[in-house]
Formats: C-alpha cells, sequence, structure tokens
C-alpha cells in the first residue's frame, strides 16, 4: 500500500471543447489535512466534481487506497469513504434534521422502506460522534448556516468516511463558526480522516493546512508543505503576479460630511448607529455576521428602512424608504451577493451596467439607443472589463470583471456616496487589488465611500476610519492608522 | 402533550380541516341537510374521480413539476379503452377495462416523463403540449363522440354498490359506488409510498432541492419520469371509473377540470414550487373544492354562484399560504439573529 | 477584403444565432406557404381566405399579447379568458341598456363602450397584479383563482346562458372592413404596435426583461418591481378585454365559457413564439410570428377537409413540444447520452 490515501495523476478534462484541467495531479496522505488552493476557474470545483463521481475524467489516473479506481459514480465515491461537503452542503431544507442526516445512508444500504426509528438512531449517531447538539425534528430551512454546516459534517461522518473534502467551508461563517468548525476538523484528524480543504483565504491555509496544493487556469502550479509558505508566495502561486500593499491615505476631505447618520435604529437588527463620512474618504464599517453590519447597509439604501434615527445628505435630513429614494440622493450600493442581488447574469454587460440610470436614457420617453451604446462603451472602457462584447451575458465574466460590471453600474448613477458590502467576496486576488485600486481612485476624486467587510486585512488598507460593529450596537471607531487585525477583532468579538 | 398541540396548530391540515367542518356545520345549520346518510354519501362519490387526480396532481407538484394533462389523459384512455371493447363486443369483467386502462395510462404518462422528467424541459408546457396532443389524438384520430352504451362489466362495476344510505325525513337515497374502495386504496398507497420508501422519501428531496438529490445519489431523472408514469394511470383509472359511474362515455366532460384539481391540492398545503405537502392535505383540500361544488345548493347559494365561490377560495387560501410564508420567513431571519446575538 | 468578407459573415450568423428561435419560426411558416400553394393554391391564396383568418386571429391573439408580457417577468396569466368574456357580458349588458327594444346604438356608444372595456381591463389586470406584486401569491395561483372569479361572475351576471340580444350595429361595426382590411385586425395591430413600441422603444421593455431575469437583482437595482408588475398584469387584462371585444364581435353573443381553451392556446402561441417560461427572454416579433403561423396552419387544414380540424390541436402540441426539444438541444448543447447534473458551473 502507497503512503497516500488518495492519488489523482495526470488529470485532464474538457468542456465542450474549452480545456478545464491540464493534467493536474493532488496527492493526499492519510490523517492529513490538505489544502487546496487557486483562484476562480482553476478548476479546483471540477476536480472535486471528478473526484465525487458528478463529473468523469477524459484522462488520467485515480488511486484511492491503492487501488486504481476507473469509473466512478457519486454512490461508488460514498461507498469508498470519498465524501464531499459542497459549497450549499446539498441539504434539503423541506426535510427535517434527522432526515437530512440519515437519507444518505439509507440511500447507500440501498434500502427501499424507510425505519424511522433506526433513522432516527442513525441521525443521534452521527451528532454524537463530534458533539453536535440540535433538535432533530426541526426543519433543516429553519437553521443558521452553520448548524446546516454542522448537519452536512455529521452525515459526511457516517458513512466510515476516510476523506472529507470541504468545498470553500467558512465562506458564509462567522469568525466564531470558523474557529468552531477548525476545532471539529482537528477533531476528524485525529480520528484519521484525511481532509481537503478548498479555499482562497491564506490566513485559513495557514492556518489548518499541513501541506497545500495550488492550480492556476486548471493547471498544477505548486504543491508541498505549508510551513515552506508564506504569503507573498502563496499570491503569486495563486495570480502569478505578484503585488504591493497600497495603504489608502486621503487626499483632500470635504469641508462638512456628505452623509451623516444619527442614532439610526431598527429593532432586532442595529441600534443607535451614528456615523459620517466626508466626501474623499472612505469608511469601513465591520463586525461579525450577527454584528447588524449588512442590515445597516440595507438599511442605508432602503431595503429594509431603518425604523428610527435620522439620516443627512448634504447636510438636509432624507427618509431613505425605498432604493429608489436612495438613488434619487445620490447614493450607490454594491450589494454583498453578486450573483442573487448585484447581476443579472443571463442578461448582457451593457444591460447590467445601464440598468439603474435607464431613466436618465431616453429623449422625450424614448430609450436613446445612441446615448445608451456610448454610456455601455464608456464604462466597458473606464472599467477594463474585458470582453470582446458587451453584448454578451454578464456571466461569461470571471468574478472580478463581474464586480467591476456592478461597480460601472452605479457609477453610472454618478454617486456622492457609494455603499459596499463585501466589495471583493469571491473575487480573485488580482481584481481585488485593481477594485481596491479603483475605490480609492474614486474616493481621491470627492467620493464618500462606504466598505463593508470582515476582511480586516481589506479595510485596513483601503479605509481611513473604521465602525466596528457587534451583537447591533457600536463597539468601536477607529483611525486606521497604525492599527492591527487583533486590536480590531478584540472590539469586534 | 403541549407539544402535540402546538404542532397540531402550526400543521395546514389542522386548520383545512376546521375550514371544513365550519362550513359543514354552516351548511348544516342553514339547511339540516349537510349530515344526513344520503348526503355524505354524495360527497364521498362524488369525491371518487376528483380525489384519484389530486393524488397524481399532488405527486407531480411534490417533487417540484406540475401536470395539466390529465384530464385529456384520463379522457384519452377512457375512450380508447370504452371504445375497442365496445368494438370487439367484451362481455368479461371490469378487470380487463383496468388493466388496459392501465397500460395505456401508463404509456401515455410515459412521454409526459421523456420530456418533463428526463430532458427536464418546463413541466407546464410540456404537459399543456402533451394534452393538447391527447385531445387531438382522441377527437381527431379516434373520432370521438358520446358513447350511450358501455360494456356490461363496466356497467355493473358503476352500478355496485358498498352499500346504500337512505334519508328517512325525505326518502332518498345514495349508494356508495365500490369505486370508492379504488380511491381509499390508492392514497393509502400512495400515503404508504410517501412516508415509508426511499422512492417517496425522493419526491421530497428532490422538490426541495433537486442538486442535492442527485448529490445525494437519488435517481432524480428516474423518479419523475416514474412520477408522471403514475400519474398517468392514476388518472387512466380514474377516467374509466368516471366512465362506469356515469354509465356511459362522455368524452370530453372531464377537460378543463386540471385547474380545480390543483387548487384543491395547492390549497390543501402542497407547496406549488414542491418539497412540501402531505397526503392528508391534498385529500382534505381536494375535498373542501368538492364540499364547496356540490354543497352551496344547500344553503340557498344557486349554482351560477359556484365559480365566484372556488375563485374567491382560491386567492383567499392562497394570498393566506403566501402571507404565512412570508411571516415564518421573516420571523426566521429575526429570530436567528436574535439566537446568533445571544 | 476577405477579412471584412468573414466578418460580414460572422456578423450573420451571430445575428442568426441571437434570433435561431425567429428564423425557426419563418422557415416553418415559408415551408407551409409553399406546401399549401402546391396542394391547394386556388383554396387558400384567395383575398377571402386571408379576410376570414385576419378577422379570426385578434381574439386569442390579444390575449396572446397579454400572457406575453406576464410570462417574460416569469409570471403567467390564465385568466385571460375570464376578464375576456367578463367583460364581453359586461359590454353587451351595458349596450342592451342603452339600446333599448331598438337594437341600435350610434357610433359613439361604440366607442365608450370600448372605452369601457378597457377600464373592465384595467381594473381585473390590475387586480392580478396587486395579487402578485403586493401579496407576493404566486402568478400562477393568483390568475387561475381570478380567472375562476371572473367566469363566475360571468355566469352570475348572464344566469348562465348567452347573450345574444343586444344593438346589432356592435357587430356590424367590428365585422366590417376598412379598405378590405377587417375591423379585428386593426383593432389588434393597434394594440400590437403599441405594445412593440413600449417593448422596444421605451425602457418598459427593458426593464421588463431584466424583472423577469432576477426580481430580487431588479430590487437592488432600484427597479419599482411592484409597479412594474402591476402595470404588466394590468397590460394583460386590458389586452384581454379587447379580445374579448372582438369575440363579442365575432360569435355576435356573448356568454361566461365562450373561448374556453383559448387559456392553453394562448400560452402554447407565447412558447411557440420563444418566450422563456422562466422569464427574462422573449421578443414581441416572436409572438406576432407564432400567432400568425396558429391560424394560418389551422387555415390550412380546414382546406383538406378529409382531415378533422381536431387534428389542429394534435398539430399544435406536437409542434410545441418539437419547438422544445429544439431548444433544448441547441441552447444547451447536451447530448443525450451524456449524464449531467441540473446545473453545471464549473468553479
Amino acid at each position: 500500500m502507497s503512503e497516500y490515501l488518495f492519488r489523482a495523476i495526470d488529470i485532464h478534462k474538457y468542456f465542450a471543447g474549452v480545456r478545464a484541467l491540464d493534467g493536474v495531479s493532488l496527492e493526499i496522505k492519510p490523517g492529513e489535512i490538505h489544502c487546496l488552493a487557486g483562484e476562480n476557474g482553476c478548476g479546483k470545483s471540477t476536480l472535486i466534481k471528478i473526484i465525487s463521481g458528478v463529473y468523469q475524467r477524459d484522462s488520467g489516473i485515480i488511486e484511492f487506497e491503492g487501488e486504481q479506481l476507473k469509473k466512478i459514480t457519486p454512490i461508488d465515491a460514498i461507498k469508498r469513504g470519498i465524501q464531499v461537503i459542497y459549497q450549499d452542503f446539498s441539504i434539503f431544507p423541506n426535510l427535517t434534521v434527522m432526515e437530512n442526516l440519515a437519507i444518505n445512508s439509507q440511500l447507500v444500504e440501498n434500502k427501499r422502506l424507510v425505519n424511522w426509528k433506526h433513522m432516527r438512531e442513525t441521525a443521534r449517531t452521527a451528532i454524537e460522534r463530534i458533539g453536535f447538539k440540535v433538535d432533530l425534528d426541526v426543519t433543516l430551512g429553519t437553521l443558521s448556516v452553520a448548524e446546516k454546516q454542522m448537519v452536512a459534517i455529521c452525515r459526511a461522518l457516517m458513512f466510515n468516511a476516510k476523506l472529507i473534502i470541504m468545498d470553500e467551508p467558512t465562506t458564509a461563517l462567522t469568525k466564531k463558526e470558523v474557529k468552531a468548525l477548525f476545532k471539529v476538523i482537528l477533531q476528524l484528524k485525529e480520528q484519521g480522516i484525511s481532509i481537503l480543504f478548498v479555499s482562497h483565504k491564506l490566513d485559513e491555509v495557514f492556518e489548518i493546512s499541513e501541506r497545500f496544493t495550488v492550480f492556476r487556469s486548471g493547471k498544477l502550479i505548486a504543491t508541498g508543505n505549508t510551513k515552506e509558505l508564506d504569503d507573498k508566495k502563496f499570491s503569486y502561486y495563486m495570480t502569478g503576479r505578484e503585488f504591493e500593499v497600497r495603504s489608502f491615505v486621503p487626499d483632500k476631505l470635504s469641508e462638512k460630511p456628505i452623509l451623516e447618520v444619527d442614532n439610526l435604529s431598527l429593532p432586532g437588527s442595529f441600534e443607535k448607529i451614528s456615523f459620517s463620512v466626508k466626501g474623499g474618504e472612505i469608511l469601513g464599517i465591520t463586525g461579525l455576521l450577527d454584528s447588524g453590519r449588512t442590515e445597516l447597509a440595507l438599511a442605508l439604501f432602503g431595503i429594509h428602512p431603518a425604523k428610527e434615527g435620522e439620516i443627512r445628505i448634504h447636510g438636509r435630513a432624507v427618509k431613505i424608504s425605498s432604493p429608489q429614494k436612495a438613488i434619487q440622493n445620490k447614493i450607490g450600493f454594491v450589494p454583498e451577493d453578486r450573483l442573487s442581488e448585484g447581476l443579472f447574469l443571463p442578461q448582457s454587460i451593457g444591460d447590467n451596467i445601464i440598468i439603474s440610470e435607464i431613466d436618465h436614457l431616453k429623449k422625450s420617453g424614448i430609450m436613446d439607443k445612441k446615448k445608451c451604446r456610448d454610456e455601455i462603451l464608456h464604462w466597458v472602457k473606464e472599467m477594463a472589463i474585458a470582453t470582446p462584447d458587451p453584448e454578451n451575458a454578464a456571466s461569461t465574466l470571471s468574478g472580478g470583471n463581474q464586480q467591476r460590471v456592478v461597480l460601472a453600474k452605479w457609477l453610472a448613477c454618478s454617486p456622492d456616496i457609494l455603499i459596499l458590502n463585501g466589495p471583493t467576496v469571491g473575487v480573485d486576488i488580482g481584481s481585488k487589488h485593481d477594485i481596491h485600486g479603483i475605490l480609492q481612485e474614486l474616493a481621491n476624486k470627492g467620493m464618500a465611500i462606504i466598505i463593508i467587510s470582515d476582511d480586516l486585512p481589506e479595510v485596513i488598507e483601503n479605509c481611513s476610519r473604521l465602525l466596528i460593529l457587534k451583537g447591533g450596537k457600536e463597539s468601536g471607531k477607529m483611525s486606521t492608522h497604525e492599527i492591527t487585525e487583533k486590536m480590531i477583532l478584540d472590539k469586534m468579538m | 402533550m403541549q407539544n402535540k398541540v402546538r404542532k397540531l396548530f402550526q400543521q395546514n391540515e389542522t386548520y383545512i380541516f376546521l375550514i371544513i367542518f365550519a362550513l359543514t356545520i354552516l351548511i348544516q345549520a342553514r339547511s339540516g341537510q349537510f349530515y344526513t346518510p344520503n348526503n355524505i354519501v354524495d360527497i364521498m362519490s362524488a369525491m371518487i374521480v376528483p380525489g384519484l387526480f389530486a393524488v397524481g396532481a399532488f405527486l407531480v407538484i411534490l417533487s417540484g413539476g406540475i401536470d395539466v394533462s390529465f384530464p385529456a389523459l384520463a379522457s384519452l384512455t377512457a375512450f380508447a379503452t370504452t371504445k375497442f371493447l365496445l368494438d370487439i363486443n367484451y362481455q368479461g369483467s371490469v378487470l380487463v377495462p383496468i388493466l388496459m386502462a392501465i397500460i395505456i395510462g401508463a404509456a401515455l404518462g410515459a412521454v409526459n416523463g421523456i420530456f418533463a422528467g428526463l430532458l427536464n424541459l418546463p413541466a407546464m408546457i410540456v404537459t399543456l403540449g402533451t394534452s393538447s396532443v391527447f385531445k387531438g389524438i382522441m377527437q381527431g384520430t379516434l373520432q370521438s363522440k358520446q358513447l350511450a352504451v358501455i360494456p356490461k362489466g363496466m356497467k355493473q362495476f358503476g352500478r355496485r354498490a358498498l352499500f346504500t344510505a337512505a334519508n328517512k325525513s325525505n326518502g332518498l337515497s345514495s349508494s356508495l359506488p365500490v369505486a370508492f374502495l379504488v380511491l381509499v386504496v390508492v392514497a393509502a398507497l400512495t400515503f404508504f409510498v410517501l412516508k415509508f420508501t426511499m422512492f417517496g422519501r425522493g419526491v421530497y428531496a428532490i422538490g426541495g432541492n433537486e442538486n442535492a438529490a442527485y448529490n445525494a445519489g437519488f435517481k432524480v431523472k428516474k423518479t419523475k419520469f416514474l412520477l408522471y408514469v403514475f400519474t398517468g394511470i392514476v388518472a387512466s383509472i380514474a377516467g374509466i371509473i368516471r366512465v362506469c359511474m356515469m354509465q356511459q362515455c362522455h368524452p370530453t366532460n372531464m377537460l378543463g377540470m386540471e385547474m380545480n384539481i390543483i387548487a384543491g391540492v395547492v390549497l390543501g398545503g402542497t407547496a406549488i414550487v414542491g418539497g412540501k405537502g402531505t397526503m392528508t392535505g391534498c385529500m382534505l383540500g381536494t375535498l373542501l373544492i368538492v364540499l364547496v361544488e356540490n354543497s352551496l345548493i344547500l344553503i340557498g347559494v344557486p349554482v351560477i354562484w359556484k365559480d365566484v365561490f372556488v375563485g374567491v377560495l382560491i386567492v383567499v387560501g392562497t394570498a393566506v399560504s403566501a402571507y404565512q410564508a412570508e411571516k415564518t420567513g421573516h420571523r426566521k431571519r429575526r429570530g436567528h439573529e436574535v439566537k446568533e446575538a445571544s | 477584403m476577405n477579412e471584412r468578407q468573414t466578418q460580414a459573415g460572422l456578423r450573420i450568423k451571430s445575428a442568426y444565432m441571437r434570433d435561431r428561435h425567429l428564423w425557426r419560426l419563418i422557415i416553418i411558416m415559408l415551408l407551409w406557404f409553399i406546401f399549401m400553394a402546391v396542394t391547394r393554391f386556388s383554396k387558400f391564396y384567395t383575398v377571402v381566405n386571408f379576410q376570414t383568418m385576419f378577422a379570426q386571429f385578434p381574439e386569442f391573439g390579444l390575449m396572446s399579447l397579454g400572457v406575453m408580457v406576464c410570462m417574460i417577468t416569469g409570471g403567467i396569466d390564465l385568466s385571460t379568458v375570464g376578464i375576456a368574456n367578463v367583460t364581453a357580458i359586461s359590454t353587451a349588458l351595458l349596450m342592451q341598456h342603452i339600446g333599448g327594444d331598438s337594437r341600435h346604438i350610434s357610433v359613439f356608444w361604440v366607442v365608450v363602450v370600448f372605452l369601457l372595456a378597457i377600464v373592465v381591463g384595467m381594473i381585473a389586470g390590475g387586480l392580478n397584479g396587486m395579487l402578485v406584486a403586493k401579496l407576493h401569491i404566486p402568478p400562477i395561483l393568483a390568475t387561475l383563482g381570478m380567472g375562476e372569479l371572473f367566469t363566475g361572475i360571468g355566469i352570475v351576471l348572464t344566469n348562465g346562458s348567452a347573450i345574444s340580444d343586444f344593438p346589432t350595429t356592435y357587430a356590424f361595426a367590428v365585422n366590417n372592413r376598412v379598405l378590405g382590411i377587417p375591423v379585428q385586425f386593426l383593432i389588434f395591430a393597434a394594440a400590437a404596435v403599441i405594445l412593440s413600441f413600449m417593448l422596444i422603444k421605451t425602457t418598459y421593455g427593458k426593464k421588463l426583461i431584466l424583472l423577469g431575469t432576477s426580481q430580487n437583482v431588479a430590487k437592488y437595482s432600484g427597479l419599482k418591481v411592484d409597479m412594474i408588475l402591476i402595470k404588466t398584469y394590468l397590460i394583460s387584462g386590458v389586452c384581454s378585454a379587447l379580445g374579448g371585444m372582438i369575440m363579442l364581435a365575432n360569435y355576435n353573443s356573448a356568454r361566461a365559457d365562450y373561448g374556453s381553451n383559448y387559456t392553453l392556446q394562448c400560452i402554447l402561441i407565447v412558447v411557440l413564439g420563444g418566450v422563456s417560461p422562466n422569464g427574462g427572454k422573449g421578443k414581441i416579433s416572436g409572438v406576432l410570428l407564432a400567432i400568425f403561423l396558429v391560424r394560418a396552419l389551422e387555415t390550412g387544414l380546414n382546406r383538406f377537409p378529409q382531415i378533422s380540424s381536431y387534428y389542429v390541436s394534435l398539430i399544435w402540441g406536437a409542434v410545441l413540444l418539437l419547438v422544445m426539444v429544439l431548444n433544448y438541444f441547441t441552447e444547451n448543447d447536451i447530448s443525450l447520452f451524456k449524464k449531467k447534473p441540473n446545473n453545471f458551473h464549473a468553479d
């Protein structure tokens, strides 16, 4: 038997003639935590789906426990002890926790009938294995994201799992929950289970993994011990570029604040939040997932308006009761989830850019086609959106370019205030760097910018001041000069 | 105990049961005619065909699809079977017609299954299309017209009663056809399959999250395909039963029933997007529609008001469930935040 | 030079690809017209035949336009026939009242009656819109219930029977021809032109398509989602009401269950015309073609007496399924034999 639990050697995969994987390899030892990293579109998800039997490879060898596997089906993979926890956890929101836990084992055992008592026992054993406490009879849809993930992990453990693959498991978790997750992962490692941890977040890779593998554009770039890795090397492997950190220093501030918020409250979400932003300044708002930061952002843009308090723009009190009102008051908003809130994916890049300012692009009630086209071409060029034709669907773009489209949509409305909720979530390092550059430039041109993010290096690098929220209340205001992540974390927790 | 009571009041079935109960009390109070043996038996026999249709519609909706072709499918099967047996001068029992209906129904259901299940095309449009094709085959190719005579075996089956209930006060009596047992058997079978087989749980799983179901190892396409086949079979049996009960074959008078059947299923708490719903709710919802259609006359509402009432019922019923879904969604979000904050 | 040629070729190809659906309909239509020319030239290609066709399709054509706008938002309108009948019935009753025993009304009243029909359609469609936009009832259920309700009101108003003793002036006016063109068609054309203008030239069309793609993104982009939805169902209501007015003229009577198979036929036409049932995709040109194609198919078939007219529904269904399967294979680039999960996303 080889030293490796799992080996994939020289895997190739094409989709409709496009190469997704170009001879990549991956080796995992028994009981190790291995991190697979790479930008979006690098092929890591494709490889996972090949391992789990969702896709079939075009060529290459896959070995598990020393045995060569020819064709893998999802059931095969499960039977052999390979378990994948997908980003959406592959759970059934309409079924109870118990059924979600037990249904796979029933399928694997090829049961035709359901024994509810047996299912309950299976489910109970599953949650006890990692000491997870949950009511087995509640519908899964009512649980929090972290709880859902725990259910998915418990489910994965039930089949004598030898290799658990976690696809970007921390994306929707709070810091506290990530800590809890890592504890569980270490616990699993002690039980001799190998973990393939897929992530593109540096700090997580360093914290949890022993060995790493990096893919870029479908190719294997590097693999080795995490100890020998540092920040710089890691970003270089991921992107093939080297970056310098450009800390933002406000150039010239407007005399009076553009946006002032006074004692804003929305019961159940946030309470008595006050701050102000001047033109030329970037304010960071940070906090844990439950801190009310997203709710505050939504309130400022009128999606879920605040109940109490006052918002003043250019010194004038305004009521922002709907997104239209916010736009009228020259507020732009880049939402958290690009796919379900930011972009009309199947529609053209051009339409995505002009939709929010469309009512200004008409002449006596009729849409001015020429003006629309000019506007689109202008923004495609201005934001350096990499596309051969703005008529193409937004879904053809990479994450970074998609985010530029969302930015262009708001810049086209020439806002005074731009609010960004997680501006670089799911954006690769290269584009992230570019987007930060754009934001800093906009601030220097006099715009008031608010970045809401829990990516601490991001806020430290780009913001001049910071508002920290905790449990819906303000827990601190700081200047980002000579500040450390530790200081922010203390206020957040 | 308290927990159980609370759970009871979270279920849609409880509310719809209470509404039905209230309605029957109202009818009883106004007419004194509802809780009479013959009326109850009448309602039960009126439930047979819609009930069978509802089972099929329910299963398909539960899996995240929809079928609007079952009345056309049932009409085609019933007409083709009856006509064929008349042509060969068949004299035997009802088993052969039912068997024939099952075979034809399965084949027609498989057509839906191929398009909507295997090819995964939008079910609503597919079944609209097949519905049109089935109608075309029946009226065009088979040149359907009313058949006043039906085979002897079917006639006897339609007449055979489980029991007869008489109303002493006005001398009216009604018999419950044996066919009622078919509904009971099909409903019980479906209940069992949904609750106690992996196939049944797969229907819920697919309705809840099709991708997850695929990843977990459910045979998604096969399950969906089989559901359309099953719906075809059940609808065809319903079609034959209807012919037997009416003692004649009227090829077009089932057409157009699909919308009220689906409305009944949804009123019974089945989510139109799939994944949520129970067999009990499905039957109660259908019963509510049947009651409104059949019993309004007992409280002195003229028959012409029937559609108005059914329409209002659908709008109010769906509005209430949409409102409930929104409220729980809201509470869920809030509750989640509060829990995390503490 | 050569390069320019290939570029032109590419442009033609991309124009074809973009409107693949439209081209396919045009080809089917041409084939049908050639087939009719070869087999039944003298019976099909007559002025009267075309005049009849143009007088017939506006009734369901108008309703199809209504279903189209709703389907682009990702919704549907199952209440079109209900609205059409309730409009026809209420206006017939009104005309009865105005005309009294004389069975004649002035042209002025015909115009008023039409305006009134539009108001009825606006109210009915607006109600649908409110249920969908404000109460968040799934459109299929909201319009199903409302359709039933409108039909019910129609039955109550007429006692379930037909109204035919209303002023003959009305049917005479609408069944007329202007320069050989049926008035029914003129009404349809006016509605189609206005709607095309709204969809192509004003921002409404763009907003409609984007809203149909994702209501949530539309909300975050600052579109007035509720207003657009209400407006859309309102337009559908008006289209249905006008369809009802034409039915009233064509049948010379009004009844609550007229045209009951139009509900499904309209959906068939709209999907045939290339509108995606999931919303966010569709062009009025495709739907207009589909409306005409359906009528041409049916009229053409009627020229073959040996073929039962009931075959028409078989053919519609088969064509619809065929078009869907074609779209499935061309637009997804999927081979039948490859297993794949339902949504594909690489990384």
